[in-house]
């Protein structure tokens, strides 16, 4: 018997699950679908069958938030263009290590000798710089706005310690440029979202008040437990029950209207709002973060002059229409057929939080 | 020429291994003698010929070999060496062998400190005691600076098969027990929080030990109603049973509820997105059972201080054949599949 964990099993607890699941059928007179943002999200469902469990009337379908499955292609490239350089120590989280370019992934590029390390926190990788002078080393700082406070303080913490052998690539998005354009999509079958927990923390829930006004849709920040997950399951439906377009926060021992001031102000030093293009859906306005001139020196592909290469996606992949919610995993030609975990075409197959990861490791037929 | 009398002479005591301690010399004699031999004395070894000579017990022989290459080499629980004796041990016992002997060869990087080749030696010495194996033959190479991670160790054993018993992965029926022998993802997880850039600490130290007296007890006791028994090391309980299913063409189920996980590994392993199912033990037993004489099983398996933790996890089904099946916390099913490969951190 797991021994209790708190903080976790207050939030899997089962009996809980049973009521919130019994008071969403009791509440969704109608059908709905509803997209959870985050792929943490998307794995949790699938991972505790939360899906094989809601009644049919209510829809999930997943969302862009994964960080691996979102990050373009030619940010990959990129990747493997400066890691295989002599005089570099690449930095990555491990996920991204796995991610398929067009020919390779990072580990290919370290079984022939280029040396990529596995972080957990940017911050070790500026440990990596300071303790190897006579070597360059990248941080491949991908990810929305949960990640981006830390690799934009390791940026600050560069600079001010004057660290010349250090820069990032840099490839982070944000949250809610995605949903708009996933709203104003003429295919878009969205009602209503759970959104991101994490980002909410980061970000606050502010910023997605006039999202839900402008296009009639309730979002709710929501936690990533199964207990989580079904209470913002059951606020959204009862907002879409009632016809409230509002932002109504679930998750509020983590989250608050404002999020966090500190993390904000020293995203906002180092970074600037830019257009970002998405790995399957392309370049959304105003989606990404890059760095600000004033650290445009710790910019690596400045550094390793590499802004040219460009890269193409495999012709099969529709991992595009699986990020915007307008096809489910098994519903493309080559899911767990041509594309498979171990041979993924795109990124929504590689990540353990993409959603075709999710369907293949957890959803595959049970009879 | 004559050798001036001041002329020096070889340096003879090293702090370090080098080059020279595998090249068959003199040297090579000198850390036979100081580091091998101390420890792991015994009639075959003593000998010093290149082979061992033996006379096996009658029965079926059983015959493994694995390469332990582990980093850090020294982990918290244990180090290369005794896994290295234990694994090859267990590797022979869950195939219903009694272990008997064991070789052991030795790839070592040039710098190792003679100290630490000798702990590691020390403990193989201790492990083949406690599980009751002979090291009987042995080698010692030497690469150069670079070329190996410090110690890499091969060891074989050869064991004995007793009368009537058949232990195979293709024996599963439906409705046997499958009984996990203690707690998930110790040794996995000791490993990976002591590797370097990890930056936090935990108290989770590895499950590495010798099965065998555990599995002698059993196959006395239920020589027949033992179908299959696996220690599931790399890939976990989850690459195990999915072996054991399509091996035997059959479904498995288990629930969730009664994988037992200790505090500080589901905590490292919830901080870094793994699954405890997926990762190594170096001290577990899976087992098959008759579905009559799970309850006895269990109270053997209880009875030893390995098997303490020990829980009926689930069991065999016609349903689903090659597939294993996890009945969740919310009564939900889900697949549960081999692990692709290396555990990757998640992002976020």
């Amino acid at each position: 018997m797991p021994t209790p964990m708190r903080y976790i099993d207050e939030y899997r607890d089962p009996g809980l699950a049973r009521k919130l699941l019994d008071e969403i059928r009791r509440k969704a007179t109608r059908r709905w679908t509803i997209m959870e943002i985050c792929g943490g999200q998307t794995h949790s469902i699938l991972r505790n069958g939360l899906d094989q469990l809601l009644p049919e009337s209510i829809e999930l379908v997943h969302g862009p938030g994964c960080p691996v499955c979102v990050t373009p292609l030619e940010s990959i490239e990129r990747a493997l263009a400066i890691a295989a350089r002599e005089e570099v120590i690449f930095t990555s989280f491990g996920d991204m290590l796995r991610v398929p370019g067009n020919a390779k992934d990072l580990f290919m590029v370290r079984s022939t000798g280029g040396d990529v390390r596995i972080v957990f926190s940017p911050l070790d990788a500026l440990q990596i710089a300071r303790d190897n002078p006579s070597k360059e080393v990248v941080f491949f700082a991908v990810g929305f706005e949960t990640t981006a406070p830390a690799n934009a303080m390791v940026v600050w913490q560069a600079a001010r310690e004057g660290r010349e052998n250090f820069s990032v690539l840099v490839s982070q998005v944000m949250v809610p440029p995605a949903m708009r354009t996933i709203l104003s999509s003429p295919g878009n079958r969205v009602q209503g979202f759970l959104a991101a927990g994490h980002v909410c923390a980061v970000m606050g829930y502010e910023e997605y008040e006039p999202v839900a006004r402008e296009f009639h849709v309730p979002i709710v920040p929501t936690g990533f437990e199964p207990v989580d997950l079904l209470a913002g399951i059951l606020k959204t439906v009862e907002l879409l029950e009632e016809g409230r377009a509002e932002v109504v926060n679930r998750y509020g021992r983590v989250v608050s209207r404002e999020g966090n001031p500190v993390a904000r102000e020293i995203m906002a030093k180092v970074f600037e709002v830019i257009d970002r293009p998405w790995r399957g859906i392309g370049m959304i306005p105003d989606s990404g973060l890059g760095l600000r001139e004033a650290f445009a020196r710790f910019d690596a592909e400045k550094k390793f002059h590499v802004s040219n290469i460009c890269a193409r996606e495999s012709p099969l992949c529709m991992s595009g229409s699986v990020l915007q919610g307008m096809l489910k995993p098994d519903g493309c030609p080559a899911f767990a057929k041509e594309c498979t975990p171990a041979h993924p075409l795109g990124a929504t197959m590689v990540s353990s939080e993409g959603a075709c990861a999710a369907y293949y490791n957890y959803h595959t037929t049970v009879s | 020429m004559t050798i001036a009398p001041t002329c020096p002479t070889p340096i003879m005591q090293h702090e370090t291994v080098q080059m020279a301690h595998g090249a068959g010399g003199r040297l090579s004699q000198v850390i036979m003698q100081r580091v091998f031999m101390p420890h792991l004395s015994n009639a075959f070894l003593d000998l010093l010929d290149d082979q061992a000579k033996l006379d096996l017990p009658s029965g079926r022989t059983a015959f493994t070999t694995d390469t332990y290459v582990v980093s850090p080499v020294f982990f918290p629980g244990g180090n290369i060496g005794e896994l290295a004796v234990n694994g090859t041990v267990n590797d022979l016992a869950v195939g219903g062998a009694r272990p008997l002997y064991l070789s052991a060869g030795f790839v070592l990087e040039e710098g190792l400190l003679l100290a630490e080749l000798e702990t590691i030696v020390r403990s193989m010495a201790e492990a083949a005691r406690r599980a009751g194996v002979m090291i009987v033959t042995g080698d010692t190479k030497v690469v150069g600076k670079g070329q190996c991670d410090r110690i890499f160790i091969n060891t074989s054993g050869i064991g004995v098969i007793r009368e009537g018993v058949d232990l195979s992965c293709r024996n599963l029926k439906a409705g046997d027990s499958i009984i996990l022998s203690g707690t998930v993802g110790d040794h996995g997880m000791a490993i990976m929080t002591s590797r370097e850039g990890l930056s936090f600490h935990s108290r989770i130290t590895s499950d590495c030990a010798a099965l065998n007296g555990m599995i002698a007890s059993m196959l006395d006791e239920l020589p027949c109603a033992i179908h299959a028994m696996r220690d599931p090391t790399r890939g976990g309980v989850a690459a195990t049973l999915n072996e054991l299913a399509s091996s035997s063409s059959v479904g498995i189920e288990i629930h969730e509820s009664t994988i037992p996980v200790k505090p500080d590994v589901r905590g490292a392993c919830e901080l870094l997105g793994i699954d405890p199912l997926h990762v190594a033990n170096e001290g577990k037993l899976v087992v098959a059972v008759a579905a009559d004489n799970a309850k006895q099983a269990l109270d053997l398996i209880r009875s030893f201080d390995l098997g303490r933790d020990a829980v009926i996890i689930g069991s065999v089904v016609d349903d689903h054949p090659d597939m294993v099946v996890m009945r969740t916390l919310y009564g939900s099913r889900r697949i549960i599949d081999l692990p692709l490969g290396e555990q990757l951190p998640r992002i976020c």
